[in-house]
Order: C-alpha cells, then sequence, then structure tokens
C-alpha cells in the first residue's frame, strides 16, 4: 500500500465542507432565519464552550464517559476474545453458544436499559454493562471469523515444521485472525461510545450524556449541540487512535 | 546405493458424493539415496495424494510406505515439503518465517538462518514481508526454510508450477546447483515434461483413473545436466509417446 501524501490540497480538501456548513449556518443566524429556542447560533456554543471549560464540567463530563466507556469496552474485549477464540477453536464450544448469540445479538444495548437498573441500579455498574452490551457482540462476531476464515493450508504447513498446537496460536491464528480482530474492536469501541450517550442520557448526574439530557429539561440547545458534538468529535479521536495502533501492529499488509 | 524411500501396494481412495474414487492403486516405488526423482503426469493422476502420502500429510491408505525403513505416519522436519504455493506466512518476515520452520535447537541461530537466506541468493531480503517478495523469490524462501532443516528427503510438489517460464528455469538451475553441493534425495511433482527430465535421474510416469504408474524411465543426462542433446531428445520423446497415447483416450468420451 502506498501512503497517500497530505499537502496543502488534501487539508483544504479535508477542511472545505465542514468549513461551507458552518458558514452557511452563520449566515442563517445573521439573515434571522434560526431562533434561539430551537437552534442555537455559533456563538451562542461557543459561549457556552467557554463558559463550561471555564467551570470544568466540560471536561469532567468527557472524562467520567470516557471512563465508563473504557470499563466497559475492556470487560468486553477480554470476554469477546476468550470465548470467541474458545468459539472458533472448539467446535462444541461454538456449537453450545450459538443459539444464545445469535438471539441476544439483534437486541439493542438500549432495550437493556430498564432491567440493567433493576439489577445494578442507576450506579456506575448498570452503564458498564450496557455499554459491554454494545461492545461485545462486534468484537466477538468478527473474533470467530477471523479465526475461522485463516486458511487450512497453513496449520498443514505447521504441521510439517512440527510446530506444537499451543503454539500456532501465536504464531498463525492470532496474527492471522488480527485485521479482523482489529475491525472488531473499531466496530466495538463506536458502539461503546453510542451507548455511553444513551446510558447517561436515561439515568446519570454526570457525563456527557447527561449534558444531552440536561440540556433539553433546561431548554438549552446550546448545550444539546455541544454535548452532540464532544461525542462526535471524541468518537472519531478514539477511531483515529485505534487506526494507528492498526497500523502499527499490523506492519504485513 | 541404498533405498531411503519404500512404497509397496500403496493404494488410496477418496470417498466423495458420488461414491469411491481410486486415486491411487497398487504403487510400488522405492527411491535410492541421494538422487532426484520426478513424478510426472496429468491432472488428476493421483501424483500430488501420492507425494502428500510420503509426507505424511495424507494418513489413510493401504499397502506400507516406509523412509529409512521406519512407517511413515506423520509429517515431520525431516520430511521437507514444498508447496506448490510459497505457503510463507504473510505477517512473518524472510527471516521470521524460516526461523518458525526450525526446531528448538537452531531457533534463536542467526547465522544458521542466514546461511540459508544466502544459499537461495535472497540476502538483503532478510526483514521482507512475502509481500514484498517476487513469486519466485517467495519459493526460494520457501525451499529455504524445508532445506534449514536438513531434511532427509525434500518433497516437492509442482513447486514451479505458478512461475513465468524464465524464472522457473532459473530455480531449476538454482535447485540442482544446491543439489550438487549437497546431494540430498528429492522426489519432485510436476506436470512439465522438460522439467521431469532435466531434473530427474529417474522420471516416474503415472495416469489416471485409478491412479498408477505406468512406466519408470532413467535419465542419463550426464553431469552437468543440458537440455539439448540427444539424450534429453531421446527421454522426452519417449515420454511424448506415453502422454499422447494416454491423452487421446479421454478425448473419445468427453464429446
Amino acid at each position: 500500500m502506498k501512503k497517500e501524501k497530505k499537502g496543502a490540497g488534501y487539508w483544504a480538501l479535508y477542511f472545505a465542507l465542514p468549513l461551507i456548513i458552518l458558514a452557511i449556518w452563520q449566515w442563517a443566524d445573521i439573515a434571522g432565519w434560526i431562533k434561539p429556542y430551537t437552534m442555537p447560533s455559533l456563538s451562542a456554543i461557543a459561549e457556552v464552550t467557554v463558559e463550561y471549560l471555564q467551570n470544568g464540567k466540560l471536561l469532567e463530563n468527557m472524562w467520567v464517559s470516557f471512563f465508563r466507556v473504557i470499563q466497559g469496552f475492556l470487560l468486553a474485549l477480554v470476554c469477546a476474545f476468550t470465548i470467541g477464540m474458545a468459539a472458533a477453536l472448539f467446535r462444541k464450544v461454538e456449537i453450545a453458544t450459538d443459539l444464545i448469540i445469535q438471539i441476544l445479538r439483534p437486541i439493542p444495548p438500549i432495550a437493556w436499559i430498564p432491567l440493567a437498573i433493576l439489577w445494578f441500579g442507576i450506579g456506575e455498574s448498570s452503564k458498564i454493562f450496557i455499554i459491554f452490551l454494545g461492545a461485545f457482540f462486534p468484537i466477538f462476531i468478527n473474533i470467530v471469523d477471523g479465526v475461522k476464515s485463516i486458511d487450512h493450508k497453513y496449520y498443514e504447513l505447521a504441521e510439517v515444521y512440527e510446530i506444537p498446537e499451543i503454539k500456532m496460536i501465536g504464531q498463525i491464528v492470532i496474527p492471522g485472525a488480527l485485521p479482523a480482530i482489529m475491525t472488531g474492536v473499531r466496530v466495538g469501541l463506536g458502539n461503546a461510545w453510542v451507548c455511553v450517550v444513551a446510558a447517561e442520557m436515561i439515568g446519570a448526574t454526570k457525563g456527557v450524556g447527561y449534558m444531552l439530557s440536561n440540556g433539553r429539561s433546561l431548554s438549552r440547545p446550546d448545550m444539546v449541540v455541544l454535548g452532540m458534538l464532544i461525542v462526535g468529535i471524541v468518537g472519531k479521536l478514539m477511531d483515529d487512535l485505534l487506526r494507528f495502533i492498526r497500523a502499527k501492529l499490523i506492519t504485513w499488509i | 546405493m541404498n533405498n531411503i524411500v519404500s512404497i509397496r501396494n500403496l493404494s488410496k481412495q477418496f470417498q466423495t458424493k458420488d461414491g469411491t474414487v481410486k486415486a491411487l492403486e497398487n504403487i510400488s516405488l522405492e527411491v535410492e539415496e541421494g538422487t532426484i526423482v520426478s513424478v510426472i503426469g496429468g491432472s488428476g493422476c493421483g501424483k500430488s495424494t501420492l507425494l502428500r502420502i510420503i509426507g505424511g500429510l495424507e494418513r489413510e491408505y493401504d499397502g506400507t510406505v516406509e523412509i529409512d525403513g521406519k512407517a511413515v505416519t506423520g509429517p515431520s522436519r525431516e520430511k521437507g515439503f514444498i508447496f506448490q504455493d510459497h505457503r510463507l506466512l504473510p505477517w512473518m518476515t524472510v527471516k521470521e518465517n524460516i526461523r518458525f520452520a526450525l526446531g528448538k535447537k537452531r531457533k534463536k541461530d542467526d547465522d544458521w538462518i542466514q546461511r540459508y537466506i544466502d544459499l537461495v541468493e535472497l540476502k538483503g531480503f532478510e526483514n521482507a514481508y512475502p509481500r514484498e517478495l517476487s513469486g519466485g523469490m517467495a519459493q526460494r524462501v520457501a525451499i529455504a526454510r524445508a532445506l534449514a532443516n536438513q531434511p532427509r528427503i525434500l518433497l516437492l510438489d509442482e513447486p514451479f508450477g505458478a512461475l513465468d517460464a524464465i524464472t522457473r528455469i532459473r530455480l531449476q538451475e538454482q535447485l540442482l546447483e544446491i543439489w550438487r553441493e549437497e546431494p540430498i534425495t528429492m522426489i519432485l511433482v510436476t506436470h512439465d515434461i522438460d522439467e521431469a527430465i532435466y531434473l530427474g535421474s529417474k522420471v516416474v510416469v503415472m495416469t489416471p483413473r485409478p491412479g498408477q504408474i505406468r512406466k519408470v524411465i532413467e535419465i542419463e543426462l550426464g553431469v552437468p545436466r543440458r537440455r539439448t542433446g540427444s539424450e534429453f531428445a531421446r527421454a522426452k520423446d519417449e515420454l511424448y509417446r506415453e502422454f499422447f497415447r494416454e491423452a487421446e483416450t479421454p478425448f473419445s468420451y468427453t464429446i
């Protein structure tokens, strides 16, 4: 793969569309087409951003949500990796877990919120549980698919060179499935971030989701839009980080 | 010289949904130590199956297959196997791919690995990934990987079949050169008549349905071997006659 050169032209094109949208937004505001109680002006968002940065609430809410996501995501990663590997390598584990996974998978994590609150209360655990559900399935499915799609010929090669089965896991199974695993991790982390916002909008006193629902109850669209922007930007940055890690890990493609 | 491979009354059947297919029937073959034996035949004649049985990759068959007087029970480093595809692990560099194949004793011996990289003339590509290599280079790494284990016998399953004609000839020369320095026993499965004659001191001709040995032709090309000359032409002529007699038979009922 050749690396695309990122010159001035690239960045101009990259930022052109967002800047045009901002310009139209600002112009619509000046022309008086948008009403402050339905859509905030850019300046109102800038003001609330400064205000939230100064009183520390912006970073605090971001950090709370981020920390929840990391806990739920890591828990999901560990579980999906262990169960996924077992299901991909041992046919009996796959058969035994297949039905339950296939039935649980289509249920949106948000649908679990009522039960999660009944089981874990409105504290941290219920949110981490929802995040876990959001991240688990994409990681699990990609691990199973990734391991099963490794060409059988590599195992035959390992047999010729008398590689013990336990070593095949480190030298063939994991590197062979790594591209798929990384895809699962990216989708999983994206889902985890979506889930934290949803969980926090329903019962929380901190976090980006709380900012959103609080802005709604206070009729402050500027707070709502700021919350949305934070969700979007942090989500993008987390995905960038994963893409960077992927490029460092998978050097052979 | 003594025989290293001894095959007696080997038969192999495959179960397919249309019933049983006889892949090999009553094969008997002896391979002398230090020689190269070519096995040639059209597709479906069971030549690859025969090689996979010798290599221990197919374990269900009737008859006896022995290497050094011991029955083959499974694959091992003793029986180096070169596949048609280079089968390098894409996530390992050239060096790591060779290291992967080595036993405990040699695993950490970088000099040893380097020796085999040099042997196949790939100095400078130690840290390249397989995707950065051409087909011929990758197959050379596969050969180095097999040789680094100092196998008793090298089994080659159409090793140059996927390469272009020029690269193929170059690799044949290189293989012969390696063999001249260290005369390791080789069994080479191929569908290329020139390759079979040029490399083999014996050419085993196989015919399909069921896979049987039709004829064994002795080749005396002398040292160094030549691709031209009367002996080459004589052997080629003999092989052509074997094949084109064979190739006419299916023609009559495929139409």
